[in-house]
């Protein structure tokens, strides 16, 4: 069960989209996110999920270990295309009891989930891809120009890391505190909500715990190393654009523009 | 109350690229009464094929089957297979996390369904039998020694009654004399209560002096199964598998290869010091 949660997980395996510059896939995913606003009808999200199905070929991530991930927003993804379906006014289609469906809500509710399906997609490719490393010296790398302004960019690349990394860890310790309460005769899926959310009680108390303790070794460890922030502090691998990235960034912005053209303009 | 494992198999991650058979074609018998150790080198799937015998993990393919019925049956009741078979985790003292010890060790009974009265006797007797100081009931969980901690922890199973009893590595991270209370405490536990114990471990030393039968475990497949004396004989091919046998075993060998008149199958230190006292013929 919660195995099935991919989000900010690395998949380790060998592929032009792991290789690709961190920053390349940043800002790939940014303008990507940004296309599934800008298109407006159903052949510029062709062209999206096209775009969005290479790179997954791409990745050798296999795409069931991706939708995986989906199974834990599914609930969200329903509320939302119900609200659209049912609270959009525009041309009736059905009507029932209280209820009305309209032209207009049904593709309201369907672009919504397909925008929610596609973002949700196109950003976990980015993390399967990058190891937490990687991502955080490419946001400091693309951030760095906020550094004037005196934003803290290494500091939040530094919490989003260990973040990102503390995922599938503190996944790990939810999975073996569960089942070490369901060994004692902790039933975490049966009973009313009220009694379901009282069970969490053994759950989250030792899952605190621990993740405060986590915290602590890690601050000791980090100081004993003489960690003190980003200032004069160098890089053993420097972030360098290779010709490959060169492409992709070139691959990018032609998807960009075609998504655009074909969304927006060629057909309204 | 016996378990049966049939040709189990068990895969981490399946269908995916980190697949990882964890457990290979796996046949236990496990009667009643017995005294088990299991031992492996780390990664070797002990921890994984005890959480198979009470149905936290169901195999991949083949089956488990306490009291003759199939586990992963979708009507098999769990939880009564959890109350029958305790299992005390790596590291238990982490799965604390009531106000004071004493309600923790109720939480087990407690979900059993039993009488408020029951509940409390059961955790009473279960901490007075690990040997835990009634001063220290009402204390939290929190604020006790690391083998206190564990303490607490194994007695949160035993007040369940359980007629299994696995405990994963219940000595790890503690100091020889810790070690030596908690094995002993197992060791009268059985023997009293008369349930079957399996004791997972890393060391030989550990469990040669207390178990009648040795499960060794590589590489997820069963490398032997045997009372200790015959594991031991094995001592070369646990060698190459990354274990050893009990030091007793070797000091015995050498001598009788160096020409003692010595029984060279002694096991534990007991054996071995009056074979050694009979060589030289003190006794
Ligand atoms: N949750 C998991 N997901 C994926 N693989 C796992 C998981 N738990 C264990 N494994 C793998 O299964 C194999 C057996 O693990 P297991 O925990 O059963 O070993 P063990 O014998 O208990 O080792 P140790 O003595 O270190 O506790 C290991 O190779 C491990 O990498
Ligand atoms: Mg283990």
């Amino acid at each position: 069960m919660l195995r099935d949660i991919t989000l900010g997980q690395y998949y380790r395996t060998d592929s032009v989209i792991h290789r690709l510059d961190p920053r390349v896939k940043l800002v790939a995913t940014f303008v990507f996110i940004m296309s599934l606003f800008l298109v407006k009808n159903f052949w510029g999200y062709l062209i999206a999920g096209v775009f969005l199905a290479v790179c997954i070929k791409l990745s050798n991530v296999p795409p069931k270990f991706i939708f995986r991930g989906m199974k834990t927003i599914f609930f969200l993804l329903l509320l939302t295309m119900v609200f659209n379906l049912f609270l959009t006014p525009g041309k009736e289609l059905v009507s029932f009891w209280k209820f009305t469906i309209t032209y207009e809500g049904l593709k309201m509710a369907s672009m919504m989930a397909v925008r929610l399906v596609f973002l949700i997609t196109g950003s976990s490719i980015m993390t399967l891809t990058t190891t937490p490393n990687n991502l955080t010296d490419g946001m400091e790398s693309v951030l760095g120009p906020l550094k004037k302004l005196h934003v803290p960019v290494h500091e939040i690349s530094m919490m989003m890391s260990i973040a990102l990394r503390f995922i599938p860890i503190l996944l790990e310790e939810t999975d073996k505190i569960m089942k070490a309460q369901m060994a004692r005769g902790a039933d975490f899926e049966n009973g009313s909500l009220i009694n379901r959310a009282k069970s969490l009680v053994p759950l989250l108390v030792p899952l605190f715990i621990s993740a405060f303790r986590r915290a602590m070794d890690l601050a000791m460890a980090m100081e004993a190393r003489c960690y003190r922030g980003g200032d004069g502090r160098t890089k053993m691998k420097p972030l360098i654009y290779k010709k490959r990235d060169r492409i992709a960034y070139g691959v990018l912005y032609s998807y960009l523009l075609v998504a655009i053209v074909v969304g927006r303009i060629l057909f309204r | 109350m016996s378990l049966i494992l049939d040709h189990v198999n068990y895969i981490y991650d399946e269908d995916t690229a980190m697949a990882h058979a964890a457990l290979i074609d796996v046949n236990l018998q496990i009667p009643d009464g017995q005294f088990i150790g299991l031992i492996g080198h780390t990664g070797s799937g002990k921890s994984t094929l005890i959480q198979h015998l009470n149905g936290l993990e169901t195999p991949t393919s083949g089956s488990v089957y306490f009291n003759g019925k199939d586990i992963s049956d979708p009507d098999f009741n769990k939880k009564e297979l959890r109350s029958k078979v305790g299992l005390v985790f790596q590291y238990p003292e982490h799965q604390l996390f009531e106000t004071d010890c004493f309600k923790d060790v109720c939480f087990g009974p407690k979900n059993l369904g039993l009488p408020q009265k029951e509940v409390e006797l059961r955790a009473y007797e279960a901490l007075k039998m690990v040997g835990f100081d009634d001063e220290y009931f009402y204390q939290s969980p929190f604020e006790l020694s690391g083998g206190q901690k564990r303490r607490v922890a194994i007695a949160g199973v035993i007040a369940m009654k359980p007629d299994v009893l696995i405990l994963d590595e219940p000595t790890a991270g503690l100091d020889p004399k810790g070690r030596e209370d908690i094995l002993g405490l197992i060791k009268r536990l059985h023997d009293e209560m008369g349930i079957t114990v399996i004791l997972v471990s890393h060391s030989m030393d550990d469990v040669a002096d207390y178990v009648e039968r040795i499960i060794v475990m590589n590489k997820g497949r069963v490398a032997f199964d045997d009372i200790p004396v015959n594991v031991f004989a094995h001592y070369k091919e646990l060698e190459e598998i990354g274990l050893a046998a009990p030091q007793v075993t070797y000091v015995m060998q050498e001598l009788a290869k160096a020409g003692f008149p010595v029984d060279a199958k002694a096991t534990t230190m007991e054996q071995a010091k009056n074979e050694i006292l009979k060589a030289f013929g003190r006794c």
